[in-house]
């Protein structure tokens, strides 16, 4: 008989740590198996300056903090996994990797996270890496003196664009709406910087070039007018969603792809816990992750105890 | 001077790594820095280290002027994403890659390049 797990995690980002960290240290046999980087979106991230306790950390040292924490409280981990079949509905869950090793646990927290968005359009999978971008901190210094075009509307977008512009030569950013949904002062700092300019209600449609990115098609939605932008870069920050395809038809997922939760973060199915930026949920960082992730494990370990 | 902090064994000079290249059939280098497009690639690095041990594997820093030799190799015109990697067989350039790198990409050119 194969071993079962008091408790399975499916997902090393900051709610699936801190979960493990919980249930390990509460003394339940946990497993934590990740498709990913261990650590999710915290690695993406540069430095993370507003979690409480720390002044400033690198998104990938807290990280490895996390995973420490996990390991040193009897978590088994098991990162860059692949998982084809899932059976979440049994009393006792379980998952089957592509190689055929199957695992068993009496409970599971799905943590899954997210990933940023991509505009799908043609031209993107030949340019990444050589003109298109996600990361303004891995790859701005590559555009110097160069010309940019930032996509989104967002905080990320305005502020990213702000910081390419120290590389740049100039920055056009495309944005879908009439309007930001940036805050106001992050606005207001794109808008009064004059290597700055914008393109209101429109969207990339094509990413063209020989051996580099050399420019882009761009739509306008109002009028359907389509252009062409010389650009020697794009960077994409059109936010993240939800890594929950392989969940389809196994448990409820909401229009925007996401798992509702309650406030224990129980989903529909009894013993299948959900946490991070995966759920329905406001606000997505890294603290209301391992706020999640917190919640999930203690809701887990009494569904162990009591069956509830 | 190490610039970088992963488990990775890292390569300091362009004769170190040429001696590297030149003393084993298959070596797969990841020229990065600590940033989130660099860190999977590393992590998957040393994931697969046992899995392949008929591979070396090597981390450079991009930020070490002596991994000139990697940026300006001809295989890298173009790249414009962290991290570079290369994958040399037999002393030659078999597969260059820029950017991030999941570990179905990585084995995919482990397998096809550095069988």
């Amino acid at each position: 008989m194969d071993k079962i797990f008091d408790v399975m995690i499916l997902g090393a980002g900051a709610a699936g740590l801190t979960a493990g960290i919980y249930t390990s240290r509460g003394k339940l046999d946990t497993l934590i198996l990740s498709e990913g980087v261990t650590g999710g979106q915290m690695v993406l991230t540069n430095e993370i300056a507003n979690y409480p306790g720390v002044d400033t950390i690198k998104g990938y040292e807290l990280s490895a903090i996390m995973k420490r924490q996990a390991k040193n409280f009897g978590c088994t981990m098991k990162a860059n996994v692949k998982i084809s079949k899932y059976r979440l509905s049994d009393e006792v869950k379980s998952v089957e990797l592509e190689d055929g090793r199957m695992f068993r646990a009496k409970a599971v927290i799905l943590t899954p996270g997210g990933r940023p968005r991509s505009l799908d359009i043609p031209g993107e999978k030949e340019f990444e890496g050589r003109g298109i971008s996600y990361c303004a901190t891995c790859d701005a210094d590559f555009f110097r003196d160069k010309r940019l075009v930032v996509v989104g509307g967002g905080n990320s977008a305005l502020e990213e664009a702000v910081t390419l512009t120290h590389f740049a030569s100039h920055v056009t950013i495309v944005h879908q709406f009439e309007h930001f949904q940036a805050f106001a002062h992050a606005v207001e700092e794109a808008e009064k910087n004059p290597k700055i300019s914008f393109i209101m209600e429109s969207e990339l449609r094509a990413y063209i070039g020989g051996e580099q990115l050399e420019k882009v098609m761009i739509e306008n939605l109002k009028t359907g007018e389509m252009r062409e932008l010389e650009t020697d870069g794009v960077f994409v920050f059109i936010g993240y969603q939800p890594n929950t395809e392989a969940f389809n038809g196994l448990i409820e997922i909401n229009e925007r792809g996401e798992f509702p939760v309650d406030q224990a973060m129980k989903t529909n199915l009894p013993g299948v816990f959900a946490a991070g930026d995966c759920i329905a949920k406001r606000y997505r960082q890294v603290t209301t992750s391992v706020s999640d992730g917190t919640i999930a494990a203690l809701s887990a370990i009494e569904y162990i105890r009591t069956g509830k | 001077m190490n610039y970088l902090r992963t488990n990775i064994q890292e390569v300091e000079t362009a004769d170190e790594l040429q001696k590297i290249i030149n003393e084993n059939e298959n070596v797969m280098v990841c020229c990065g820095r600590m940033g989130p497009m660099c860190i999977p690639v590393y992590e998957i690095m040393e994931e697969l280290e046992e899995e392949y041990e008929n591979v070396k594997f090597y981390s450079m820093g991009f930020d070490n002027p002596e991994s000139v030799v990697i940026r300006s190799a001809p295989e890298c015109r173009g790249f414009m994403g962290l991290p570079f990697t290369m994958y040399y067989k037999n002393g030659q350039v078999a597969k260059a890659t820029t950017s991030i790198q999941n570990m179905t990409q990585v084995k995919e050119n482990l397998d096809n390049h550095l069988a």
